[in-house]
C-alpha cells in the first residue's frame, strides 16, 4: 500500500514511561507506526490513552524512554535538546487545542516567530508571514492581538504559524476542540487544503466523527497501545 | 538577531504592570544619587567653601590654638598669640605685610532686642585695603568703614533680614548699642553666604579694642606674602619662628599656621567623606534593585511558563528562551537607569540654581556625558546579571510540562 511513497515518520517499539515513585506509568507502551509523505492520520482514543504522549514524542517534544523516532529517515530518539528544537522547528509544525498564541505579539507576529527561530532575515520574515496570512484569509487582522481575534482565527493564526518554516509535518492537538462546529469545520477545511499540497498532518483527537470525516488513516489507541488502524473513505 | 530578541523583550516590558516596575526603586535611586552627586559636583564645593568663608586670595592665617579652641578664633586660648609676633613675622622674608586681627563676640541691642554675635576688627590704612581685599566684602547699601571713623559699624548682609536674629531690619543710618555703647550702621555689606560674614560686625581697631579691652592679645594674624609660589615655604618659617618665640617642639604646637590649600583640602576631605557616604547608599540601593530584578523576573518566568513551552514547539532553542529573558532583564534595569539619569539631572540642575540662589554663587550644573553613557551600561549591565538566573531558568523548562502549565 505504501510502496513508492516516501516515508516520513517511522516509530519502532517507542515507549513512554513516567516514574511516580513505586509506580510506572506505561503512557505509551510499544508502539509502532510508519507515516509516509502526504498522510492524513487522526490518533484516537480516551483520554489517558497516550495519543498525546505519542504526538510529543513524533513532534520531538520529549524523548522516548525506549525505541527508536525516525523523523526523514533521522533517528531523533538520542537528540540533544538544541538538535531537537532545531529540527522540530524546520520540519514540524504545531497546532494545539487552546491556539497558544504569543499574547503580546500581534498575529502577523506569532507568524513570524518561528522563522526567528531559524535565523531568518526580518524581511524574509515579513514577506513570508504576509502570504501565510493570505492563505489563511487574515490579511485585514494582520496587526491584531490574539485577545482581539475569535476562536476560529486564532486557530487560523495558529496553522499559519505552523507552516511558516515550511515543514513536513502538521502536528494538531485537538485543532477544533476549543471552536464550535461551524468554525471547527473551516479550520479543518484548511487543514485538508494543506494536506492536499502536499503537508503530512497528523491529528489527535477523541472524537470519532472528527477522525472518520477528515483523516486517511485513523490509529485508535488505548493503555498506551495501538488497538488497531483503519482506513476511510478519503483513503481510497 | 540581538535586535530581534530586544524587540521582544520591549514588547514584554510594555505588558508589564506597576508591580515590575516598583522593582527597579533601588536601581532608579542609587543611580539618581551618584547622577545628582555629580551633577551637583561643583555647585556643592562653592557651597560649602563659601560657608566656611574660606579666601580665595593668597593668604597664610596664623591662629592660636589650645585645649579648648572651640567657638570663634582666639575665644578660650590658653596662650594667645600676642602684637609682638605680629611684628615679628612681618619682618620674615617673603612676608609682605602681616595684620592683627581681632574677633571678640559681643551683645548687640536694636529696637529692644539683644543678640549676640561675632565683631570683627578692621586696621587702619594699607591693612585695611589688604583686608578687605582679603575678605572680599563690598557694601550693598551705604559703605565700608574708614580711617578715623568712629562710632560706627558695617554690618553683614543678615541684619537686612530676619536672618541676624533681629525681627526688625537695620538700615543704613540706624543706631545699634553693641556692649552697651552706641554705634552708627554706615553700611551693610553684599551677601557671602556664609553663617560667619553674613551674621558679623565690622568695627574698626580702636573702637573694638575700647570696647573690648583685649590689650596686645591677637585672636588671628592675617599674612599677605610677597610671592605666590613661595606660599609653602612662608608658612614653613612662620610655624619655625613661633615654635622658637613659643617655645615648643615641632609636632607639639599650640598654634594653627593655615594656607587657602589647606583650608580647601580640609574642605574637599569632608567632601569626599560625603560623596563615599553617598555612593555607598547609592551602591545598597543598586544591590537592593538587582534583588528586587530577579525576583520580578523568576515571577515572570513562572508565569510566562506556558509561553516557553510554546516557544519551543515552534523551535525556539534554549539559547533563544535564555537571551529573551536575559534581554528583557538587562532592559528593565536599564528602564531604571534611565529614571535615574533623569531624576539625578533634576536634582543636581535645580540643586545648583538653588545653591546658586541662595550664596549668589554662579556654579553650573556639571553634566558629565560619560557619566550618563556609563551609569546607562551599567544599569543595563546589572539588570541582565540580575536576569540570568531567572533566564537559565526559563530556558531549562521541559517542553512538554511547560506546555501543559
Amino acid at each position: 500500500m505504501a510502496k513508492g511513497k516516501r516515508e516520513v515518520i517511522r516509530l519502532e517499539g517507542v515507549k513512554k514511561y513516567y516514574f511516580m515513585g513505586e509506580n510506572i506509568v506505561k503512557a505509551v507502551d510499544g508502539v509502532d507506526m510508519v507515516i509516509n509523505h502526504g498522510d492524513f492520520v487522526a490518533i484516537m482514543g480516551p483520554s489517558g490513552s497516550g495519543k498525546s504522549t505519542t504526538m510529543n514524542l513524533v513532534g520531538s517534544l520529549d524523548l522516548p524512554t525506549d525505541g527508536e523516532i525516525y523523523l526523514d529517515g533521522h533517528n531523533i530518539a538520542r537528540l540533544s535538546e538544541s538538535s531537537l528544537a532545531q529540527i522540530r522547528g524546520k520540519k514540524i509544525g504545531f497546532i494545539f487545542q487552546s491556539f497558544n498564541l504569543i499574547p503580546n505579539l500581534t498575529a502577523k507576529e506569532n507568524i513570524m516567530l518561528p522563522m526567528l527561530f531559524q535565523g531568518l532575515r526580518i524581511d524574509e520574515r515579513e514577506l513570508k508571514a504576509e502570504k501565510l496570512l493570505e492563505l489563511v484569509e487574515l490579511t485585514d487582522r494582520k496587526n491584531h492581538y490574539p485577545n482581539q481575534l475569535s476562536g476560529g482565527q486564532q486557530q487560523r493564526v495558529a496553522i499559519a504559524r505552523a507552516l511558516a518554516n515550511d515543514p513536513d509535518v502538521i502536528l494538531a492537538d485537538e485543532p477544533t476542540g476549543n471552536l464550535d462546529t461551524k468554525t471547527g469545520e473551516k479550520v479543518m477545511n484548511f487543514l485538508e487544503e494543506f494536506n492536499r499540497k502536499g503537508k503530512t498532518i497528523i491529528m489527535v483527537t477523541h472524537d470519532p466523527e472528527l477522525a472518520k470525516e477528515h483523516a486517511k488513516i485513523v490509529y485508535w489507541m488505548k493503555d498506551g497501545k495501538i488497538e488497531k488502524t483503519t482506513k476511510t473513505k478519503k483513503a481510497r | 538577531m540581538i535586535k530581534d530578541y530586544a524587540g521582544l523583550a520591549v514588547k514584554n516590558l510594555k505588558r508589564r504592570g506597576l508591580r515590575s516596575y516598583l522593582t527597579l526603586l533601588g536601581i532608579l535611586i542609587g543611580i539618581t544619587a551618584v547622577i545628582a552627586l555629580i551633577t551637583l559636583g561643583n555647585g556643592l564645593r562653592t557651597a560649602v567653601i563659601s560657608q566656611f568663608g574660606i579666601s580665595s586670595t593668597e593668604v597664610i592665617s596664623v591662629q592660636a590654638g589650645g585645649v579648648n579652641a572651640f567657638g570663634p578664633p582666639g575665644s578660650g586660648v590658653t596662650n594667645p598669640l600676642r602684637l609682638e609676633d605680629v611684628e615679628a613675622i612681618e619682618k620674615l622674608n617673603g612676608v609682605e605685610r602681616a595684620v592683627r586681627r581681632n574677633i571678640p563676640t559681643g551683645k548687640l541691642e536694636f529696637k529692644d532686642e539683644v543678640i549676640f554675635g561675632v565683631i570683627m576688627s578692621i586696621p587702619d590704612g594699607e591693612d585695611r585695603k589688604f583686608v578687605y581685599e582679603e575678605l572680599n566684602i563690598n557694601p550693598v547699601e551705604g559703605r565700608l568703614l574708614k580711617d578715623r571713623d568712629i562710632g560706627k559699624v558695617v554690618l553683614g548682609n543678615n541684619f537686612l533680614t530676619e536672618k541676624a536674629g533681629l525681627s526688625n531690619p537695620v538700615k543704613v543710618g540706624n543706631k545699634v548699642r553693641i556692649s552697651d555703647k552706641t554705634f552708627e550702621v554706615v553700611g551693610i555689606t553684599e551677601k557671602k553666604g556664609s553663617f560667619i560674614f553674613d551674621n558679623v560686625v565690622h568695627m574698626n581697631e580702636n573702637d573694638l579694642e575700647a570696647l573690648a579691652g583685649y590689650g596686645d592679645k591677637v585672636d588671628l594674624i592675617a599674612v599677605k606674602i610677597k610671592d605666590k609660589g613661595e606660599i609653602e615655604k612662608v608658612k614653613e618659617d612662620i610655624e619655625k619662628l613661633l615654635r622658637e618665640r613659643r617655645n615648643v617642639e615641632e609636632g607639639e604646637e599650640d598654634f594653627e599656621v593655615s594656607t587657602p590649600e589647606a583650608e580647601l583640602e580640609t574642605v574637599d576631605q569632608v567632601l569626599g567623606g560625603v560623596q563615599a557616604f553617598i555612593v555607598l547608599i547609592a551602591f545598597v540601593a543598586i544591590v537592593v534593585g538587582a534583588i528586587g530584578i530577579v525576583n520580578t523576573m523568576t515571577t515572570s518566568v513562572l508565569e510566562r511558563k506556558k509561553e516557553i513551552g510554546v516557544m519551543k514547539a515552534i523551535g525556539a532553542k534554549n539559547s533563544d528562551i535564555f537571551f529573551q529573558f536575559f534581554i528583557e532583564s538587562g532592559l528593565l534595569g536599564l528602564v531604571g537607569g534611565i529614571a535615574g539619569i533623569f531624576f539625578g539631572i533634576i536634582i543636581g540642575f535645580f540643586g545648583t540654581i538653588g545653591i546658586n540662589s541662595f550664596l549668589g554663587s554662579s556654579a553650573s550644573p556639571k553634566i558629565d556625558l560619560i557619566l550618563i553613557f556609563l551609569s546607562l551600561i551599567g544599569s543595563f549591565l546589572i539588570g541582565s546579571i540580575a536576569g540570568i538566573t531567572p533566564a537559565l531558568r526559563a530556558a531549562k523548562q521541559h517542553p512538554v510540562k511547560a506546555l501543559r502549565s
